[in-house]
């Protein structure tokens, strides 16, 4: 809503500069966005109104004039001149030496000095647009309207500022001017004048020349409407004209400006019918027909359905109420008649029928916004008002007023105790009632049919009752039905500024279970300090690029956006494997060719399949890791070698190892993973990931052909579930040695080495075993492999003798000898 | 052999070992010495084994002299030892000198989003006042994240949350199911779930249709905050959060309260901080205004409260909300906000 100051001032005075009144309106909740500006750099001594008295010409120079102005004060100036328009008894700007004006010939605000013209002295300068910054022209003079007061600072005169209010969808009261007036009224302690209403009725009873019927009462609360005969269309008058620009509506023809300036002024939206359009001088106000047409005043023809509502005469719609007025009852230019509609509608209707049709208008914006009914025959008597003035005619006795929706005005209670719950800062009940009454709320008496309450007031104590006032909001404030609105009325108004700064002093509830989100964050810590770097993409993805991780051929289907952004951004993720795989290349590109760690923990959205539409997805936390590249960053002593399978491994162990969860390792099958090089994680009965790499199938997709990429993906919940929750239980140290022994085993190539290592850990004296070599070929039987593992055995009862590791070593051997084949490699032959 | 003799012996041997002593250079030359006369058969120990055969009186002289000697020589040793050991090690150590200029083993660093990083921080903060971090689904129903907030069906409110919606519609053709435009849903979902006091935060992923530019993402993260009791006032939401921004933003900056509309809150309210680039004076950061807005916060509005069975007359309590991205672009200096979820490391790295 744009509000032009000037226009303001009509109806209230204001004392503070545009600035001071748009930070005051920004604090009470009227977002002031921008002001425009007009004149703000003139100054008020040096660029004034004058009246030109006479014009001589200039003895030197034919194409210069020595205009003499009256500048006010019995001051006149006699200055050198070379506009073409200048002329005795124009009003102008005069601007005197030392003014701050714009110069066309250097392109910047300069200060006007005397000077001495072709041998003839100027004592100032009569400006044109362009130097005042008004406007490009600058072929000649600015002529002001002869009204225009002699030696008034022009910004006075001409300069305005234009506040654009960002208005917040409960107070359609402000965008008008006048609901903004009274709030600048309350603001600044000024007082609203508002416009007269009474205008000559001299036609005959309105009664008897038009019959309007409210059809669907539900739908349309109020309508009112006049008639006025015998006018003239044509151009609105320059003022008018004037207003409606700066507050950026285009001007048309008198009596359409007219309708859009009082919409402005109060509100409330209007429509002007050519009466002699109008079928039988009937109005129906009625719900839509089923595939009902109707064109428009855009030109557009719409389709109708119910209960879209629709203002028609006796056969056809000539409006769509709330909306937009339609062509066939469209003011011409031959216009005479004009039926006069102010009018009041139901919100969701208007909205919805403006949604439907999206069509949304100045008018169904209002409305939907929920407009008081008392509105309309205020905004339909200033209308009709200015049809007179401005348009002549004769307007019909009296207006129609049919009020179906007719509410009494509810008074709203306001207390001391209330405003102490709510905002914390006792007011005195007098403070509260006149910031309430600036507003332009009044003082109501106790509603009846609450007896109860009154009489518990009137026995409560005298202080009590003191203490709690009635209020009944202004005709035009429709956002007031609960006392926490008087309470959000007195604390914006006396300013947040003065509510106190507290601490909670209420008791501390007590906390929740640990969550799955403690878990989580511990788990991106470890993953972090094991060298990988977070990254956050985007939830929503596209079928195609989950089809590049084979997502789309199993498992449910992904939940779709019905209003997608793009296709890119169309389907809710149902798998992480995709947006690490593009973050890697992406970041491939531009990485220099160092190695790159990237994880990723985020949810994926899993439709239950069976209720999908009873229930919200399992919106399941998924964690990714992807590495790549050179395991390290080039350097002089480190090897030039590319992150395998181990590199991710490595990094899965440190982390388990932290959170306390004993993972076995099991070979896979996953459809983009590396058939040979692909493990699933399982933590006590539960499958918690997978780990392995990229298939270079699907490295081509992804545009990652080269180094192997590395995956793996963890269940966050299942990890957390599967890990034991009791806690880590201290167990001290052995006081006894540690005994080593090597033994190098010769086993079948698809033994694992995890199973040997299983068999060798269970034994009791065993603390600790780790695969130091892995060998095949040359000296190995075919179909066999020799893998050496060094075993740490240990007591916490006492020193082992070597004879007793002997012992548990062969008990080892014959395990191994019995579940895996594995034999005893011999070294030397 | 007399008493005499042996005694000389001893001098002797003493006088020839410390000769040859002198003559050792390196340790291993000092252990041959060590093993030629103080070896279990070095020159000395074998004098004094044959002290066996001497007569009591004899052996007490002879062996004293003979121990003296050994003290002696091996005092001598652990001298002679000490400074060889000294000059091997200064030796070494001409020898090992590396070029410390060269880099290092390469140790890979990871890291956290900086979204990560933010909402810790935010959450950090209310934690220590006393609040608990709760999550919530992104996907949600209508119910809660506008109906039970106070914005019905219809609402021209609902205009300025751009949203996305799951394609799928019920039997009175609505769309019941969206992403969540904020965090606020979760007021609800908590409320409904526990009795008051109820005191918590809430961070999450967001989402709205929105075209994207440096200061506007369709993809973001807020903090949501809830405190419902007996008692709890607007000095209180005031209070709480001076002493967030006292945290996170230092402890000069000012909280400023100005007048605002979300319909889930009564009084509204928009709140700022003094702008820590030009405090107050006006710049590029605060466009002019030497206040910098964060988000929106107020007192649970009483329709919201009723929604969720608590008594509006007897509970009252504050909400409010901040966006993390902008938290952290305030924070670092990141004047684009799609850098977030680009997942360029040479952004990610920077935090
Ligand atoms: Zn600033």
């Amino acid at each position: 809503m744009r509000v032009p100051i000037s226009w303001l001032k009509q109806y209230v005075p204001i004392g503070v500069s545009s600035k001071e009144l748009a930070y005051r309106l920004t604090m009470a909740g009227i977002e002031v966005g921008e002001i425009d500006e007009t004149g703000g750099d003139w100054d008020r001594d040096n660029v004034i109104v004058g009246h030109v008295l006479k014009v001589d010409s200039h003895p030197n120079a034919d194409r210069l004039t020595l205009p003499t102005v009256d500048i006010g004060n019995g001051e006149t100036a006699t200055v050198v001149c070379g506009a073409p328009n200048v002329a005795a008894g124009q009003k102008i700007a005069f601007a005197r030496e030392g003014a701050r004006l714009f110069s066309p010939r250097s392109g910047k605000v300069e200060t006007l000095k005397a000077a001495n013209i072709r041998g003839v002295e100027s004592a100032g300068m009569v400006c044109s647009s362009l130097e005042l910054q008004l406007g490009e022209d600058h072929d000649g003079i600015l002529v002001l309207d002869d009204d225009a007061p002699i030696g008034m600072p022009l910004v006075d005169y001409l300069g305005d500022a234009v506040l654009d209010i960002e208005v917040t969808p409960n107070r359609p009261d402000c965008l008008s001017v006048l609901g903004v007036a009274h709030e600048v009224a309350a603001l600044t302690g000024g007082a609203v004048t508002e416009p007269d209403l009474s205008y000559p009725e001299e036609g005959l009873e309105i009664d008897g020349q038009v019959k309007i019927e409210i059809a669907n009462p539900e739908l349309c609360y109020r309508y009112t409407a006049s008639l006025i005969t015998g006018i003239k269309m044509g151009p609105s008058p320059q003022w008018m004209q004037d207003a409606l620009v700066k507050a950026g509506q285009r001007p048309i023809v008198n009596v359409v400006d007219i309708t859009n300036y009082v919409m402005l002024e109060y509100g409330q939206p209007l429509h002007a019918f050519d009466f002699d359009a109008v079928k039988d001088r009937t109005i129906i106000v009625r719900a839509a027909r089923q595939g009902e047409e109707h064109v428009t005043l855009d030109g557009e023809k719409r389709v109708l359905s119910p209960p879209m509502l629709v203002i028609a005469d006796s056969t056809d719609a000539v409006g769509l109420a709330g909306v937009m007025g339609g062509a066939n009852a469209e003011m011409r230019d031959g216009t005479t008649s004009v039926l006069l509609e102010s009018a009041n509608f139901d919100p969701v209707n208007t909205r919805r029928t403006a949604g439907a049709l999206r069509l949304r208008t100045d008018a169904s914006y209002r409305f939907e916004r929920g407009i008081r009914a008392e509105l309309a025959p205020r905004a339909l008597r200033r209308a009709t008002k200015l049809i007179l003035e401005i348009a002549g005619g004769h307007a019909a006795k009296g207006i129609i007023d049919l009020y179906p929706g007719r509410r009494e005005p509810r008074p709203v209670k306001i207390s001391r105790a209330r405003l102490k719950q709510v905002l914390g800062v006792d007011f005195t009940m007098s403070r509260v009632e006149s910031v309430l009454s600036s507003l332009g709320f009044e003082r109501a008496k106790e509603p009846e049919g609450i007896i109860d309450l009154i009489e518990a007031v009137e026995a409560a104590p005298a202080p009590e009752r003191d203490s709690t006032l009635w209020m009944t909001a202004p005709y035009w404030r429709s956002d007031i039905s609960i006392e926490d609105d008087l309470v959000e009325e007195v604390a914006r108004v006396v300013g947040y500024d003065s509510i106190p700064e507290t601490m909670l002093a209420t008791s501390i509830p007590p906390r929740g279970e640990p969550s799955l989100r403690t878990f989580r964050e511990t788990l991106k810590d470890l993953l972090a300090s094991a060298g990988m770097q977070e990254t956050i993409s985007y939830s929503l993805t596209s079928l195609e690029s989950l089809g590049k991780v084979d997502a789309t051929a199993s498992g449910p289907e992904p939940l779709k956006i019905a209003n997608p952004m793009s296709v890119e951004l169309a389907y809710l993720r149902t798998t992480l494997r995709a947006s690490i795989l593009e973050t890697m290349e992406r970041n491939r590109r531009v990485s220099r060719g160092e190695g790159l760690r990237l994880f990723e923990v985020g949810r994926v959205y899993l439709a239950k399949e069976e209720a999908r539409e009873r229930e919200l997805p399992d919106e399941r936390e998924m964690a990714v890791g992807a590495l790549s590249g050179p395991r390290f960053q080039s350097s002089w002593h480190a090897p030039r070698v590319n992150m395998d399978f181990f590199d991710a491994k490595g990094v899965l162990e440190t982390v388990f190892a932290k959170i306390g969860g004993h993972v076995e390792y099991e070979p896979v099958r996953d459809p983009i993973l590396h058939p040979g090089k692909a493990a699933r994680m399982v933590c006590g009965d539960a499958v918690v990931g997978v780990v392995g790499e990229v298939h270079p199938a699907v490295l081509e997709r992804f545009g990652l052909e080269g180094a192997p990429v590395v995956l793996f993906e963890l269940d966050v919940e299942a990890l957390r579930q599967a890990i034991p929750q009791d806690g880590r239980r201290y167990r001290s140290a052995s006081r006894f040695p540690v005994s080593h022994r090597d033994l190098a085993l010769v086993v079948d190539t698809g033994v694992p080495s995890g199973k040997v290592q299983s068999i060798i850990d269970r034994h009791k004296l065993v603390v600790g075993s780790t695969p130091f070599d892995v060998y095949q070929g040359e000296g190995i039987g075919h179909g066999k492999k020799s893998v050496a593992y060094r075993i740490a055995f240990q007591s916490d009862r006492d020193t082992l003798t070597s004879e007793q590791v002997d012992r548990a070593q062969g008990d080892i051997m014959r395990q191994l000898r019995r579940e895996v084949g594995a034999e005893l490699r011999d070294l030397h032959g | 052999m007399s008493q005499q003799s042996h005694i000389s012996d001893i001098e002797q041997i003493e006088s020839s070992a410390l000769r040859e002593l002198d003559a050792a250079g390196g340790l291993d030359e000092l252990e041959q010495w060590r093993i030629a006369y103080l070896g279990r058969r070095g020159r000395l120990t074998q004098v004094l084994r044959r002290l066996g055969g001497l007569a009591p009186e004899e052996r007490g002289r002879v062996g004293a002299a003979a121990n003296r000697a050994k003290a002696a020589l091996e005092q001598q040793l652990a001298e002679r030892e000490r400074s060889a050991r000294k000059s091997q090690i200064d030796a070494s150590l001409a020898e090992g000198a590396i070029d410390v200029t060269l880099p290092g083993w390469p140790s890979p660093a990871g890291g956290l989003h900086p979204t990560t990083q933010t909402i810790r921080e935010i959450c950090d903060a209310f934690v220590s006042m006393g609040f608990e971090v709760m999550e919530g689904p992104e996907v949600e129903w209508d119910r809660y994240n506008f109906e039970m907030l106070n914005i019905p069906k219809h609402h021209p409110a609902r205009d300025s949350f751009n949203t996305l919606w799951i394609d799928y519609t019920d039997s009175d053709g609505e769309r019941p199911m969206l992403l969540r435009t904020h965090t606020s849903p979760m007021q609800a979902r908590v409320m409904e779930n526990r009795r008051p006091p109820v005191r918590v935060v809430v961070p999450g992923k967001c989402y709205r249709y929105e075209a994207t530019d440096p200061t506007h993402e369709w993809h973001f993260s807020q903090v949501e905050g809830l405190a419902v009791d007996r008692g709890i006032t607007m000095s209180d939401l005031k209070g709480t959060l001076q002493e967030f921004v006292r945290r996170v933003f230092g402890p000069e900056r000012r909280v400023r309260f100005r007048c605002d509309y979300f319909p889930f809150v009564e009084p509204g309210v928009d709140w700022a901080i003094d702008c820590f680039a030009c405090a107050g004076e006006g710049c590029r950061i605060c466009s002019d205004s030497g206040w910098i807005e964060i988000a929106g916060a107020g007192m649970v509005h009483p329709n919201v409260l009723k929604g969720v069975g608590y008594d509006p007359a007897v509970y009252t309590g504050f909400a409010f909300g901040m966006g993390v991205e902008r938290v952290a672009m305030l924070k670092h200096g990141i004047e684009d906000v799609r850098l977030f979820y680009a997942n360029d490391l040479r952004f990610l790295r920077q935090f």
